[in-house]
């Protein structure tokens, strides 16, 4: 433990880049055979039934949210998966009932501007802590690490107070403008990444002449595109799904400023008989629906970067 | 002129001893260009992080004016109100009971999905899709859906317990039912925690298997023997993770309860994110939340210095050296 290489010897298994396997002294072949298959019919007929079984049981909210938001007022809590009445006319009208298209589009700006300043600040970030060597490299990249098991109640407030005397208050700059400094996760997620990248790149550009912004500018950016997707889509995702910020940011200005979270949260109240609503919930149905949807699109489009995030997370610990 | 010229050598030589090794090391240029690239986060630390936990501390020995934006000094006031406020040991009681219900029935629902799709081949993709697919619905989304499924009357869940010759309980209105519904929103969500076991079980040497099937070891047997302590680092690590977010739990209690005036059962449903959230947003006594939040800091911190203890003796780390 006399010299130890910064950078190396801190992340023990996940630090190794994917190049390294295949020096592992006992080479394993790469796609190795399942490790146990049921090999009794029974077996392989009780395995598909549960994955089905479990498959129905993920995928009924969904239908029912897509059925009840096609249904008449009177019907939306029959729980019939294909509605008596059909009213696609709903999807029309919600429009009018709800300022949806203003959420959404609150949404859309404020996760787009989320999602890409956290992505660059944290690869800029990530990469000063993969390449430069400098003191105290180990203790603050500890510190990055440290920061993302605290919880966020305790600087809850003082943000608060931050943005409201830097008079941000009622704007939507909260719910984006930490995001110019990093995240710890993404840090991390990036570094691992850059670490995988072969030194000798960074040494060869040197010697022709690239300044240290030009390594990380022509060099590391292009071949860190897939970490950057990772953090951009989480980071959509989590922007599209924060619910407190919007609440104590925005809660007091007008309704059209909501985003897609206070929205749903809004006209769920917004039609609840206890608050003299007429009981619409079709529309909060439809609502709910619609913003599932970019989602699922997203999921669409890069579900091998959002698996590949979450396995990622596994193995911080 | 040698004793003078002796003890310089001397003076410089004992730094000296230090330096060459620290500029061999450090490049100057290289680390000063290290900390430009870093200086994003240096800030956001000192400012968002370090700062402001420096300043909550404070805070919550303040008395705050929000309109005046003044503090006053006071005292260990704060604390003492939140140990005279039977809320915030009930809201404590309930929070922790819903972390002990909810975690292990998470760890277990997904170690029990991934080791299903561990055993599948290509068209396990097709199921990891659909199982990941509740983990991308906004929480909103799901919460709105499931307010209507777990209505005691008319929702589809109770009719389907119906079917089953089972009287489902009034889910969001009967107080010993309402962490059971929230447990039941969360395991519909637990993709993310199925994902890194199913990660996890992808590194598990198929070796060990068929020697323990040589030795006669069943599943059952070699599921306990060698996949959960193979794991075990991954279970390890979901079981810190879920634990620290289910006691900070806090849009699906706020959206299925506390979004307006009509909670049925404000005692059973009371969280401790959720009362926090109250009293620094609602009534803006910011010295007494920053109290809460920093003796929910202090919980959170023993209760995974516990884990950490604990899980060290039976946690086995790949590679350990």
């Amino acid at each position: 433990m006399s010299v130890t290489q910064p950078g190396t010897g801190t992340m023990p298994v996940a630090a190794q880049p994917a190049g390294v396997a295949l020096a592992d002294p006992a080479p394993r072949r790469r796609r190795p055979k399942r490790w146990y298959r049921p090999t009794s019919t029974v077996g392989r007929v009780l395995l598909w039934v549960l994955l089905v079984l479990f498959s129905l049981l993920f995928l009924y909210p969904f239908i029912w949210l897509l059925a009840a938001s096609v249904k008449p007022k009177g019907q939306v809590f029959d729980n019939r998966l294909i509605p008596e009445t059909f009213k696609p006319g709903n999807y029309a009208e919600v429009w009018q009932q709800l300022p949806l298209l203003h959420w959404m589009g609150n949404s859309i700006l404020i996760a787009l501007l989320a999602a890409a300043l956290v992505a660059i600040s944290s690869s800029v970030v990530a990469f000063g802590f993969a390449y430069f060597k400098f003191p105290g490299r180990t203790f603050l990249f500890g510190l990055v690490l440290a920061t993302m098991m605290l919880p966020g109640a305790v600087t809850l407030i003082p943000q608060y107070l931050i943005w409201k005397n830097l008079g941000f208050l009622g704007t939507n700059v909260p719910l984006w403008g930490a995001n110019l400094f990093g995240s710890a996760f993404y840090i991390f997620l990036q570094r691992q990444f850059f670490l995988g990248l072969p030194r000798e790149l960074f040494e060869a550009a040197r010697v022709d002449g690239a300044s240290y912004f030009g390594l990380f500018r022509r060099i590391a950016m292009p071949l860190a595109i897939p970490s950057f997707i990772i953090v951009f889509l989480f980071e959509f995702q989590a922007s599209w799904n924060n619910l407190q910020a919007a609440l104590i940011y925005l809660n007091a200005g007008g309704v059209e400023d909501f985003t897609v979270p206070l929205g749903i949260a809004y006209s769920m109240t917004k039609y609840a008989p206890g608050n003299g609503g007429q009981g619409d919930y079709q529309y909060v149905m439809v609502a709910a629906l619609l913003v599932t949807l970019p989602m699922l699109v997203l999921f669409a489009f890069g579900q091998r970067y959002f698996i590949e995030g979450v396995a990622t997370q596994g193995r911080k610990g | 002129m040698a004793t003078l010229v002796r003890p310089r050598s001397v003076g410089t030589g004992a730094p000296a001893a230090e330096r060459p090794i620290k500029q061999r090391r450090y490049n100057k240029r290289e680390a000063l260009a290290g900390y430009l690239f870093i200086s994003p986060w240096l800030v956001g630390f000192a400012v968002f992080t370090l700062g402001a936990m420096v300043y909550s501390l404070y805070i919550s020995f303040s008395y705050y004016n929000l309109a005046k934006n003044t503090t006053r000094p006071a005292g260990l006031d704060n604390y003492r109100a939140m140990v005279d406020d039977p809320k915030v040991a009930l809201a404590l009681k309930n929070t922790l009971f819903f972390a002990v219900m909810a975690v292990p029935l998470e760890i277990i629902f997904a170690l029990l999905l991934a080791s299903l799709l561990n055993r599948l081949g290509r068209s396990a993709g097709v199921f990891r899709t659909l199982y990941y697919l509740p983990k991308m619905t906004p929480s909103v989304a799901t919460a709105a859906v499931f307010f209507l499924l777990l209505n005691g009357n008319t929702g589809a869940i109770n009719r389907g317990l119906g079917l089953l010759g089972i009287e489902g309980p009034q889910w969001l209105i009967d107080p010993s039912w309402v962490k059971p519904s929230i447990v039941l929103m969360t395991l519909w969500g637990v993709s993310g925690t199925m994902v890194i076991f199913l990660a996890a079980l992808k590194n598990v040497p198929r070796e060990l298997y068929e020697v323990a099937s040589l030795d006669g070891a069943g599943p059952v047997r070699q599921f306990f023997t060698i996949t959960v302590p193979m794991i075990s680092s991954a279970i390890f690590f979901n079981v810190i993770v879920l634990t620290i977010a289910a006691l900070q739990v806090f849009d699906q209690a706020f959206l299925l309860f506390w979004r307006d005036q009509n909670n049925a059962s404000p005692e059973s449903s009371l969280f401790y994110g959720v009362y926090l959230f109250q009293q620094a947003f609602r009534q803006f006594d910011f010295g007494f939340a920053a109290a809460m939040a920093w003796l929910l800091f202090v919980i959170i911190m023993a209760i995974t210095a516990v884990q950490v203890r604990f899980g060290n003796r039976f946690v086995y780390y790949e590679g350990d050296r």
